[in-house]
């Protein structure tokens, strides 16, 4: 299914998906990982194990009695070697559980497969499952699961746009494992007594498309749809896919569940999927490794606390030196500083560049081409917005609406003077937020 | 592993940007008007050559020259002012002084746009000011209009078809067919419609240039001509006047090429519309009631400085609402 209705602004950022045919490889277990306490958006979890202790695949070792935080589960057998302090890609320190893996992945007997006849049971099992938003924002889901106005949400949206260059991992996700994404479509409908489903899809993916097409007919599933997107970017953010697909719009700061929607990234409804099969807590992860330092691009399934340097040995090492390595896509995804870093959750890809992709343009005066403005999903208007921002008008920002911006960078993309808008932006929302306007 | 890789480039998001940037952009406008540059050298000789070279070069010396002098980061590789040095050319007669037209260049690069603070900065649009300050300063030069090569006329200069207008003499008028194509006495790189059009259209299909103002100037020339002409009545044709307003004078550069300059035009679509609707009633006000024969100029340098005004409104207009069905 795909809809008439208008489509919001996007741009053509180019696909590069280069390893949209690359058979998901699944990586040896390292000698040693490193598992962040803080995988999720929310409280950080506390270490519930310390020096010495051995731990067994899919053992509780962090948690937090925070309302919005997600427990944390070991993904190798072996020995905890140390609590280590790191600083993390965002600036801050994260808590780092270090265990030397005894290669030998004995699985923990606390592991079972969840019995659940209720909404309630059903979002304690997610909690424990350790689930977060895999697409990249690392939510919580237990809380996404478990709305406030149960009664008004209708409708399952599943994010699959993946409009993000170079990330093919949903995409392998929905070929490789089209039956988890439809039963955990069952479940979450079925507890959350949902109406309809829609899988949202870029048009560049049709043989995902023609496969979840093929078994929701065969296995008679009249309420799950898919929907084609256009394949440009970015479709995959929230409250475009959301407007995109049932026409509705969604201010910054309301929930799907608000607009009676339930939206969840395809690969953390193929957790749930597995989840209730296997009842093997969140532990590994799929992703793209690619970028032009990579020797061997490809879909890799890795522990979660794998080092980069580990991941990238497996995908055949660096064959150039690498310059600029992100977490996540080209448009949104965060540099990090080195590859001595874990994997975490929402690690959907890790991407390497060589130098020769990585010069920072420099940049110059505006020209006033509007090119911002048209590329913005939401009619913003960023030069005007940065302009605002150089004078701290907190007023002027805010009557342009910087506070709905989503950071996307469709704006720093299309700018011919290379000015950094997206970013500006950010700031901006910051100088709004210390002048207290609403 | 114990070869790690750190300090590595961190910057923020996004890690890819297009290849379209401002020198990309003015090299793609300088491409545009080469039919209209080869029109004009075929129309008009040689001396096209020569006098678009001076003036690309004294406006790119002007550039350079002023940032080394105040220490400005270099701007000359943007090709902004070799474009202004084009634009400026081809709004002069072919038979224009060298000296005259660096004079002009001055004006453009130094006095408009650099002391506002450089590109981005400028207020009115550069070449589009260099031409009046020319236009007023040195009215014998810059309307003494070389004969096209193919008219056939035995004579040095002759006037423009607005300028015949303008004397009341419709008959003497040349054919649309010759309007169109070019072969006409005028400023050197707008006297092929046709020439102009091609431009156009290939910044239109380059996402260049909305095709909004362009539309709307040439639209409402198209109008306006064709209520005057009609109303006026007599035993001349509406319609053929109306094709005769588009592709006289400056209306088809000024349209796609100089209304167009982002720095100096709205940048929201319906500021845009003004802008263009605001430059077709201009020009035709001043070519039917005003005392100048042609008033493309005029009427862009006026839009010009409504533009903040324009762009004010508009903003205020969109922004009612975040977006469309905002509650």
């Amino acid at each position: 299914m795909s809809s008439n209705a208008k489509h919001l602004h996007s741009i053509d950022a180019g696909h590069y998906k280069n390893t949209a045919g690359c058979a998901t490889e699944t990586m040896p277990i390292p000698d040693v990982v490193k598992i962040s306490m803080s995988q999720h958006i929310g409280a950080p979890c506390k270490p519930l194990v310390a020096k010495g202790d051995a731990v067994k695949v899919g053992q509780l070792i962090g948690d937090s009695d925070a309302f919005v935080s997600a427990p944390i589960h070991s993904s190798v057998s072996g020995t905890v070697v140390g609590i280590e302090t790191q600083r993390s890609a965002m600036g801050g320190n994260d808590t780092l559980v270090v265990i030397e893996t005894d290669k030998k992945q004995e699985m923990w007997e606390g592991i079972k497969v969840p019995e659940v006849d209720d909404l309630a049971g059903f979002v304690k099992a997610i909690k424990d499952s350790g689930l977060v938003g895999l697409g990249g924002a690392s939510f919580p889901t237990h809380i996404k699961y478990n709305p406030r106005n149960l009664d008004e949400v209708h409708t399952l949206i599943l994010n699959a746009a993946e409009c993000e260059p170079f990330i093919t991992s949903d995409h392998r996700t929905m070929l490789e494992d089209a039956q988890d994404i439809i039963d955990g479509m069952k479940l979450i409908m079925k507890y959350l007594n949902l109406d309809e489903a829609y899988v949202g899809i870029e048009a560049n993916k049709p043989d995902a498309i023609a496969k979840l097409d093929q078994m929701f007919a065969e296995q008679g599933l009249t309420n799950m749809h898919t929907f084609t997107l256009q394949d440009r970017y970015p479709k995959g953010a929230e409250r475009v896919l959301v407007y995109e697909i049932t026409g509705k719009t969604m201010n910054a700061g309301v929930l799907p569940a608000d607009l009676g929607i339930i939206l969840s990234n395809v690969t953390t409804v193929a957790f749930v999927g597995q989840y209730f099969r296997t009842g093997v807590p969140l532990i590994q992860k799929r992703m793209t490794v690619d970028g032009s330092a990579v020797a061997e691009p490809k879909n890799v399934v890795a522990p979660i606390g794998t080092m980069i340097h580990d991941v990238m040995e497996f995908c055949g090492g660096y064959k150039e030196a690498p310059k600029k390595i992100i977490m996540g896509g080209p448009m949104m995804g965060r540099a990090i500083f080195s590859d001595a870093m874990p994997i975490v959750k929402n690690n959907n890809a890790i991407l390497a560049f060589a130098e020769a992709q990585t010069n920072i343009p420099e940049e110059t005066a505006c020209i006033n081409c509007g090119r911002c403005h048209q590329a913005c999903p939401f009619g913003l208007l960023p030069t005007a917005l940065a302009t605002a921002y150089d004078n701290r008008d907190a007023e002027m920002l805010s009557r342009l609406k910087v506070m709905q911006c989503m950071e996307c960078g469709s704006c720093s993309f299309v700018c011919p003077a290379r000015r950094p808008l997206g970013f500006i932006n950010k700031l901006g929302k910051g100088v709004v937020k210390e002048a207290g306007i609403k | 592993m114990d070869k790690y890789y750190d300090n590595l480039v961190v910057s923020s998001a996004p890690h890819l940007v297009t290849n379209l940037d401002t020198r990309k952009t003015m090299l793609m406008v300088i491409g545009a008007l080469i039919p209209s540059f080869g029109v004009s050298i075929w129309v008009f000789g040689p001396r096209v050559i020569s006098l678009t070279l001076v003036c690309v070069i004294a406006s790119m010396f002007f550039e350079w020259a002023y940032n080394k002098l105040m220490h400005r980061p270099q701007t000359v590789g943007d090709m902004s002012a070799a474009l202004t040095g084009v634009l400026i050319a081809f709004n002069v007669p072919s038979s224009f002084p060298y000296w005259m037209a660096v004079i002009g260049c001055f004006v453009a690069i130094i006095i408009v746009k650099q002391l506002y603070g450089g590109i981005g900065r400028n207020v009115v649009n550069p070449a589009i000011t260099a031409r009046i300050v020319l236009f007023i300063s040195f009215a014998t030069e810059m309307t003494s209009w070389p004969v096209a090569r193919m008219s056939g006329i035995d004579a040095e200069t002759s006037a423009t078809p607005l300028g015949i207008l303008s004397e009341g003499s419709i008959a003497d008028l040349p054919s649309n067919k010759e309007m169109f194509l070019g072969f006409i006495g005028g400023s050197m790189g707008e006297v092929s419609a046709l020439a102009l059009l091609i431009g156009g259209l290939f910044l239109i299909w380059k996402k260049i240039i909305s095709p909004i103002i362009p539309a709307c100037f040439i639209g409402t020339v198209f109008v306006i001509a064709l209520a005057y002409y009609g109303i006026k009545g007599g035993d001349v044709s509406a319609l053929n006047m109306a094709i005769f307003h588009v592709c006289a004078g400056g209306v088809m550069l000024g349209a796609f090429f100089m209304a167009t300059d982002y720095v100096t035009s709205p940048i929201m679509p319906l500021g845009k519309v003004i802008m263009g609707v605001g430059c077709g009633l201009i020009t035709m006000v001043i070519r039917l009631w005003g005392s100048y024969p042609e008033g493309v100029s005029f009427s862009i340098l006026l839009m010009n400085i409504m533009t903040p005004l324009i762009d004010q409104l508009c903003i205020r207009l969109t922004y009612g609402g975040a977006k469309k069905d905002e509650k």
